[in-house]
């Protein structure tokens, strides 16, 4: 089944495994900005690692048969450091209009510290100024609750950022509630440890439907697996969704949400090809 | 808004069927874990905060509230609502360290 990727790092991941998603039906990644699981020494490592973003990998996927779109921000593992974080937001705007740049992200908080909240709020307020989608990171495990609160409040001081142009990702059964019901598109990242689960990402499609409902495998440098998408798909047909539930979910959906942007166009077609899989 | 849910249409008994050796697995793995730790310290069900915490969520399991992931998730969640003033590191646990004398 064609599917597509909406948060995946694949700067962490081998050819390979770019090769591994094409081959189970990837046809488009789109890879958020992001912590290297170290911090970098000075703003202009992020220079080079967005020219990463937008021009190598790309290529990357494109040898694979992949699109590759990206998303560029301030990560919230670095977002405390409020000096860098000014200087790397001064960067984003003249990026912006590159061909593959969907949106400002991953952007949020990590601890939920006030320099956190300052940065995330500065990058929200970049986002609705230039119009752009947001992708949205909520803080990890006894951090996920109080984050996503606040993630979501300073949201609404924005009023000007509609809420279809905001994905809250990383969302959990405690957070995914207050993320839809706030308008917003929620993510779910599947782990093999953290985060989602499959079985538990089926779970909350059966609970809410699939309404503004993502699936991605994030794929990073930790634990995570480049192949989560397609094993959620098999959990689906294991609990017996039907094919059209689940084209909604792992197709459909991120192709309504990042086609806000008139950047993000598959070739022709892909959308028709992926319809005859919905039976 | 307007939810429109999709229950599996394996009946009871298949979603049973379906699951109940792999989550057999996962409750004799917890199980395990806490005869692992007694082996080493007895006392750090009661002296190390994650062990309490997961202590609490197994009561949870124990429990027929219709939604105990959700419970579990809110019991090992920092419920404050203030942000911290500083950075104190990089990562989560986890759990949340109640206060002391907090439970």
């Amino acid at each position: 089944m064609r599917y597509i990727d909406h948060h995946a790092h694949m700067a962490s991941r081998t050819t390979d495994d770019y090769a591994q998603m094409a081959l189970t039906g990837c046809v488009a990644v789109t890879e958020p900005a992001f912590w290297a699981g170290w911090d970098r020494s000075s703003p202009e490592g992020f220079d080079d690692y967005f020219r990463q973003l937008m021009e190598f990998e790309p290529k990357r996927a494109a040898a694979a048969g992949m699109q590759h779109y990206t998303w560029l921000g301030m990560n919230p593992k670095e977002s405390d450091n409020r000096e860098m974080s000014i200087e790397v937001l001064r960067r984003i705007p003249a990026l912006l209009p590159g061909p593959t740049v969907l949106g400002i992200g991953e952007i949020g908080l990590n601890r939920v510290t006030t320099n956190e909240i300052t940065t995330y709020t500065e990058q929200v307020a970049l986002a609705a100024e230039h119009g752009q989608l947001v992708l949205i990171h909520t803080p990890h495990l006894e951090d996920k609750l109080k984050g996503t609160r606040i993630t979501l409040d300073v949201l609404r001081q924005f009023p000007a950022l509609p809420a279809g142009h905001v994905l809250v990702d990383h969302a959990e059964e405690h957070t995914v509630e207050a993320i839809l019901d706030g308008g917003f598109w929620a993510g779910l990242t599947l782990y093999p440890q953290t985060k989602v689960s499959a079985p538990r990402a089926v779970d909350m499609i059966e609970k809410y439907g699939p309404e503004r409902l993502l699936v991605a495998g994030a794929c990073d440098w930790g634990p995570s697996e480049p192949l989560a998408v397609p094993k959620f798909i098999a959990e689906m047909r294991r609990r017996r969704h039907s094919e059209a539930l689940i084209h909604r979910v792992v197709f459909e959906n991120p192709v309504q949400f990042l086609g806000q942007s008139p950047k993000f166009r598959l070739p022709a077609g892909v959308t028709a090809a992926a319809a005859t899989q919905a039976g | 808004m307007n939810r429109q849910p999709h229950p599996s249409p394996l009946s009871p008994v298949e979603l049973v069927d379906e699951y109940f050796i792999e989550n057999r697995n996962r409750i004799v793995e917890v199980a395990a874990f806490l005869d692992r730790l007694d082996r080493a310290d007895a006392s750090i069900a009661r002296t190390d905060y994650r062990v309490r915490a997961l202590a609490d969520a197994i009561g949870v399991l124990s429990s027929t509230s219709p939604r105990r992931v959700q419970d579990i998730q809110l019991l090992l969640s920092d419920p404050t609502t203030e942000p911290r003033p500083a950075l104190d590191r990089k990562g989560a646990v986890g759990a949340w360290a109640r206060p002391e004398g907090g439970r």
